[in-house]
């Protein structure tokens, strides 16, 4: 692919960095890379992957847009409105972009379509906000060796974490059940600063590029955790648990599994 | 130094920055290592930044020449991988 006028003027501070050049965006035109969720977190990765020139993003909701999802949700806005989030995501960056395919999803994610879903994709990005369905993405990403890039965020406090599965930890040798329905408490329950997933995003967005691009160090072994209030970041090591029941040794876990809804404490 | 052999030559007269520094990068991605491009620009801020760029990407500027008035001639042997 040659650069047309415009592309090269769209990209140039791109093309200029040594790390990224004419041959690094042309890696990122040819990236495919899934969101999965339109939220807090999927909005701000998707719209920086748009404006970077990122050739294929999918996005995965079957949510559609509230009022009270604005305060953060940064690609929709009162004009799209009960319109689905993945729709109202996709006009958005498509306009930022038009070098941008978006291929909407608009199912709940669930064992069944999963790994038929995942496996059309370079790089799955976590934007969800249950852990149903975070451990569902990571199970799916270890059996299809996805690179993932994951994110969390509540109150003012926010994670992330790049898992390359097989050569690091994934999520399960962190925690290798998801916490009992009910034990932490949900956004809706207990609130989020609007900027944060924004923090939080940003910081997925920019490790998916830096996958895409072979370049620097990934935070793979590692979370970074950030707490907005006390403007402290730390990153916290994660051992690869050899007897991880997904990525480990002898893996217990050989097929999905939907957990069951009161888990989901969206 | 003037003798060298020229791989590639490259036109961007007419181009303003950041614009003639996107060209001349992509100019230099498509040589090989050891190879020469040389660049002919009419921008006076690039006849200065372009091999400063150069020099910071690891190749070698060879010449830098106001061929005339307001057009300079920039020769740049590339030195490392992009």
């Amino acid at each position: 692919m040659d650069f047309s006028e415009e592309q090269l003027k769209r990209y140039s501070r791109h093309i200029i960095l040594p790390e990224v050049g004419g041959k690094g965006q042309k890696k990122i035109s040819a990236a495919k890379v899934l969101i999965v969720g339109a939220g807090g977190l999927g909005c701000p990765v998707g719209y920086y992957l748009a404006a970077a020139g990122v050739g294929t993003i999918g996005i995965v909701d079957n949510d559609t847009v509230e009022l009270s999802n604005l305060q953060r949700q940064i690609a929709h806005s009162i004009k799209t409105i009960d319109v689905n989030k993945a729709d109202s995501a996709k006009q958005t960056f498509e306009t930022l972009n038009p070098d941008v395919n978006v291929v909407t999803i608009k199912k709940r994610l669930d064992s069944k379509i999963i790994l038929d879903l995942f496996k059309d994709y370079d790089i799955i990005v976590d934007g969800t906000d249950n852990f149903p369905t975070r451990y569902l993405i990571n199970d799916a990403c270890v059996m299809l060796k996805k690179p993932l890039v994951s994110g969390a965020i509540l109150r003012f406090e926010g994670q992330v974490t790049t898992i390359l599965p097989h050569d690091g930890p994934c999520y399960r040798c962190l925690f290798e059940e998801p916490p009992p329905p009910g034990l932490v408490p949900s956004c809706q329950e207990a609130g989020v600063l609007g900027v944060l997933p924004g923090v939080i995003g940003t910081l997925q967005a920019t490790e998916v590029l830096k996958l895409i691009l072979g370049k620097g160090t990934p935070l793979k072994g590692n979370l970074l955790i950030y707490d907005a209030l006390g403007v402290n970041f730390r990153k916290v090591k994660i051992p690869k648990n050899e007897d991880c029941p997904i990525c480990g040794k002898d893996p217990k876990i050989k097929d999905l599994n939907d957990l069951p809804e009161e888990y989901c404490s969206i | 130094m003037s003798d060298e052999k020229i791989d590639k030559k490259l036109d961007i007269r007419g181009e303003v920055c950041p614009y003639t520094l996107v060209k001349a990068k992509l100019g230099v991605e498509d040589i090989e290592v050891g190879q020469v491009i040389e660049i002919t620009l009419d921008y006076p801020e690039a006849s200065r930044s372009i091999p400063k760029a150069m020099l910071n990407y690891g190749h070698t500027v060879l010449k830098v020449e106001e061929v005339k008035p307001q057009e300079w001639v920039i020769q740049v042997r590339k030195e490392v991988e992009d």
